[in-house]
């Protein structure tokens, strides 16, 4: 089974100029930097990492609504990196994207249907009777009333929104899905209501997801693998399950270790395991491992050589210098 | 699915008012005290130049030495000046050319400078080259390079016209150019791009729209700048040739008879000044109510 | 005696449709080295609760329509605005959601916890500099000396976060309120910013008042919670039984929806609907219309808070029984 989206080397720079007058390129501001990705059909892959570590960047690249710098997107097997707009357009039914913000996603001056509409519309749909009943499809499909096809999104609450949001993403019936981080600006409830309708609507209609976002317990529960990123690389990447219960990356063990553990009577547990510092600036990511300010086991290779990302076990690839020398690799496991 | 539960909610959640986002700004526009009162005032020199056949039936250009120079009164409202021409006439046909001066610069301005500040803001490539040239039309004082094109092209309600179309729409285009360049980044956009729209489709859709608010303000002030700039113009024997009449030359004539017969300098400046305050109110309303709206939506 | 004492407070709106009540009722007491945490979602009111008790609502449109704040025994509705401002800061701090619009980019974050100080006590300038330092060095800046000398864009989000903590604390406040205050943060620097607190906490005999949606953040760092919808408290519990044994439906629904690192849910369960818009509320419990244990009595008047225990209250009138099944 060949991947449905994969990536080679993509990278993302985005030159900073400076100079009064002739603006030159005085430093690049690194998003993406190298990433290799398989995205295989059905499967929805989890992209977590914090604060400008390119994720969200990373999910746009691959469906080249940002263009990239380098390296190459296949979509199906097809090279997809070069298409110009022409050519891509056809493409651009089979790929899709959900955004985090449900209120500046929607444009405030169409109704919901013209909104679900539109998509088609560019493909050549008429604003018939047939076109209509779709349209109708999808909002029953999101779990709309059809009442909502004339009303306008500011009469809408956030959650339902974001519904307005996947429908429109679905209506051309796309295979690939950038969900960039869809439920982070909605309440605790209503996150719910919208997790569960993207898990239905994935098996119903056979979707594959990439599922961005920088909440790890709700990545994990949608996801069947996941991706860390970190200052525009990928640094691990395994099945849900071992990722949570054997991570290999420090930085990955510190992420588990700060999110909150619901039970008080279990606090204070994580705290041996504490990051210290801040995410260092996108502009000048440190030398060597990306990673190496903050990690509680760096070694003096760090310093100076950047990890690759290496498989470790099936499935499981880590870029930690740590994971390949076999006496020190510090072994962590949840209790 | 657990959309059904959703589904029944629905009615108890939002009240639903059927509302084109159009309509509640419109709502809110005639509540605003402010909007209306200019509206008034700008609604009186609207109702002059509009009605200017039929209440202002004496030709204006007609000479009548006999009655030169009557203050204000039973025969002629507003007087006469110094070759007996009505100034009510004078006025209100003035009226009628200052309207219709301020309506098309600021239809040239909404066509051109819409088309510039659009191409500018979208297109990256484009930006510094239409912006350079907009820079150096925007450095001269608006008044100076009005006067000086019109002095080139000679003195005409026409050239005026142009004149003052070239010198405002290099700002109409920079606030174009400001809300086109924060809404191509809005998701809804990139929304259209991902599914596979084309470039006109998107700036006729989705960006240009929702720019429309403040180039609206801005073109309610502009016409109060027309008038005023075309008075200056006028004034300076470099707008409509006399003697048709327009408040600006008026004034110019009847500059030299300040003291005898005062009336001619000073009319056409009230109706000046309600026609600026007025539409400057209308602005000022119509900033209050589109642009605070447009913020929290984006 | 408690530390801040509220009864019955209530919190109305004039807006285009009348007056609206933002929070109504509430009734909660705090003592010096607690946490208490307040969760809800948008809507529920937790915010305007921490901006009444520190008089921050402007009183047109807000008005205090009923109830009573007492922090440290004084009533502070009834405070003149004079005194208000000498209680804020040196008697009650508070520390927002954003600490890059929190912070005036135009001054030094050194200047700016000068400034605190000079508001509340009288030292000199270099007295003023030392408070600083060492209120730098408490929320673990490193070389607060140079430090001092930063403008707020300098600084990451999180180290922003601890200036604002470190400007309310410069007084020696007894109780902090922060209003979530690691929202904005990503989630390893969250954990960090959680443990300053906790610190402060055991360091300098505090009592918090931490606000949030987030109840992850509850069960890492409060004592006690108190749970708001829609303007009122629906449950009150020491944090532990809370998480145990929820009592409102609201409270389960929430605990049941957030997915969790540790178990493995095969489909979360969601609260159906949405809040109601606070002008078009059912009478009756406000929770009603989503609520999956809801009979005709619901709707009839709002439940009361009552108390289950000593120290755990709900309002809900099949709390009992629902506890028994």
């Amino acid at each position: 089974m060949i991947p449905l989206v994969s990536a080679a080397g993509l990278t993302k720079h985005y030159a900073i100029t400076g100079g009064a007058f002739l603006r030159r390129q005085t430093s690049a501001l690194r998003a993406v930097d190298g990433v290799d990705l398989d995205i295989m059909p059905g499967e929805t892959l989890g992209l977590v990492g914090e604060s400008g570590c390119g994720k969200s960047t990373l999910g746009r690249t691959l469906i080249r609504l940002i263009e990239p710098t380098d390296g190459t997107i296949l979509f199906d097997g097809a090279d997809i990196t070069a298409l110009d707009m022409k050519a891509m357009r056809p493409k651009r039914r089979t790929m899709q994207i959900i955004f985090q913000d449900p209120y500046g996603a929607l444009n405030p001056r169409m109704s919901v249907e013209d909104i679900i509409m539109e998509p088609l519309a560019i493909h050549g749909a008429k604003g018939d009777a047939a076109t209509r009943a779709l349209v109708a499809d999808m909002l029953r499909l999101v779990g709309l009333p059809q009442r909502a096809a004339s009303r306008f999104p500011h009469e809408f609450s956030g959650g339902q929104r974001q519904r307005v949001g996947i429908a429109r993403a679905l209506a051309l019936k796309p295979r690939f899905v950038v969900c960039d981080e869809p439920v982070s600006a909605l309440d605790v409830s209503v996150q719910a209501q919208i997790v569960n309708l993207l898990q239905d609507l994935q098996a119903e209609l056979g979707l594959t997801y990439l599922f961005i976002a920088h909440d790890l317990s709700v990545v994990k529960h949608i996801s069947d693998r996941v991706a860390v990123m970190y200052l525009g690389k990928i640094v691990e990447i395994a099945d849900k399950r071992t990722i949570y219960a054997a991570p290999q990356h420090p930085y990955t063990q510190a992420l588990i270790a700060a999110v909150p553990v619901l039970r008080p009577q279990d606090r204070g547990r994580g705290r041996r395991t504490r990051l210290a510092g801040d995410i260092p600036s996108a502009l000048n990511p440190p030398a060597g491992c990306r990673f190496h300010t903050r990690c509680p086991h760096v070694m003096p290779i760090c310093l100076t050589l950047e990890p690759l990302l290496r498989t470790t076990a099936a499935g499981h690839k880590v870029a930690c210098h740590l994971t390949e020398s076999p006496e020190e690799t510090h072994k962590w496991k949840r209790k | 699915m657990d959309s059904g539960p959703a589904e029944l909610e629905f009615d108890a959640e939002i009240p639903f008012t059927r509302e084109h986002p159009a309509w509640a700004t419109l709502k809110r526009l005639f509540h605003h005290r402010l909007f209306l009162f200019g509206l008034g005032l700008f609604g009186i020199i609207l109702l002059a130049a509009a009605l200017a056949p039929w209440i202002a039936p004496v030709d204006p250009t007609k000479l009548a030495m006999r009655f030169k120079f009557r203050p204000p009164g039973a025969d002629f409202a507003f007087g006469t000046d110094n070759f007996g021409r009505s100034l009510w006439s004078r006025v209100i046909w003035g009226a009628q050319l200052s309207v219709i001066i301020g309506f098309s610069v600021v239809a040239l301005n909404a066509v051109f400078g819409t088309l510039i500040g659009a191409l500018a803001g979208y297109f990256r490539t484009l930006d510094n080259g239409l912006m350079r040239v907009n820079d150096a039309l925007m450095a001269f004082p608006a008044i100076l390079l009005a006067i000086g094109i019109t002095a080139v092209l000679g003195p005409s309600m026409l050239d005026a016209i142009l004149a003052l179309a070239i010198v405002y729409i290099p700002r109409t285009a920079r606030i174009v150019r400001s809300s086109v360049i924060v809404l191509r980044e809005m998701e809804y956009v990139q929304a259209a791009v991902a599914a596979g729209a084309g470039h006109w489709r998107i700036l006729r859709r989705h960006i240009l729209p929702n720019a429309m608010a403040p180039l609206i303000v801005q073109l309610s002030f502009l016409f109060a700048y027309a008038v005023l700039s075309e008075a200056t113009l006028s004034f300076l024997g470099l707008g409509a040739v006399p003697p048709t009449p327009t408040w600006g030359n008026i004034m110019a004539e009847g500059r030299q008879y300040m003291i005898e017969a005062p009336w001619i300098i000073t009319i056409p400046g009230i109706a000046l000044m309600i026609t600026v305050m007025g539409l400057n109110l209308l602005g000022d309303g119509l900033r209050d109510v589109l642009d605070p709206r447009l913020r929290i939506q984006q | 005696m408690s530390l801040l004492e509220l009864r019955g407070l209530t919190t109305a709106f004039q807006t285009a449709r009348g007056e609206i009540s933002a929070i109504e009722d509430i009734s909660f007491e705090l003592n010096a080295g607690e946490i208490l945490g307040i969760v809800g979602e948008s809507g529920s009111g937790k915010s305007v609760t921490a901006l009444t008790i520190m008089g921050l609502l402007p009183q047109p449109p807000a008005r205090i329509a009923a109830g009573s704040v007492r922090f440290a025994g004084e009533e502070l509705t009834t405070a003149s605005p004079n005194r208000m401002e000498k209680i804020r800061g040196a008697g009650i701090s508070m520390v927002f959601q954003e600490p890059m619009t929190s912070l005036n980019p135009v001054f030094t974050i050194g200047e700016q916890i000068m400034e605190t100080v000079r508001a509340h006590e009288r030292m000199s300038t270099s007295g003023q500099r030392e408070r600083a330092i060492e209120m730098l060095d408490r929320v673990g800046i490193p070389s607060a000396t140079k430090r001092l000398n930063d403008y707020p864009h300098q600084l990451s989000g999180g180290q922003r976060q601890r200036v604002m903590i470190a400007m309310s604390l410069a007084c020696r406040p007894k109780l902090l309120i922060a209003d979530e205050p690691t929202t904005a943060l990503d989630v390893t620097i969250q954990a960090q910013v959680l443990d300053l607190l906790m610190d402060l906490r055991d360091e300098l005999g505090m009592a918090i008042m931490i606000i949030t949606h987030n109840m992850g953040v509850i069960a890492e760092v409060a004592d006690r919670v108190l749970v708001m919808y829609a303007g009122r408290i629906v449950e009150q519990s020491p944090a532990a039984d809370l998480f145990d044994a929820p009592q409102h439906p609201y409270t389960k629904g929430l605990l049941a929806c957030v997915p969790t690192l540790q178990q493995d849910r095969h489909r979360l369960i969601a609260i159906p609907g949405s809040l109601p818009e606070p002008a078009r509320r059912p009478p009756g419990c406000r929770f009603a219309s989503r609520c999956t244990y809801r009979i005709e009595a619901c709707g009839t008047a709002i439940p009361p808070l009552v108390m289950q225990r000593e120290d755990r209250a709900v309002a809900c009138i099949r709390a009992d029984e629902l506890v028994a099944s």
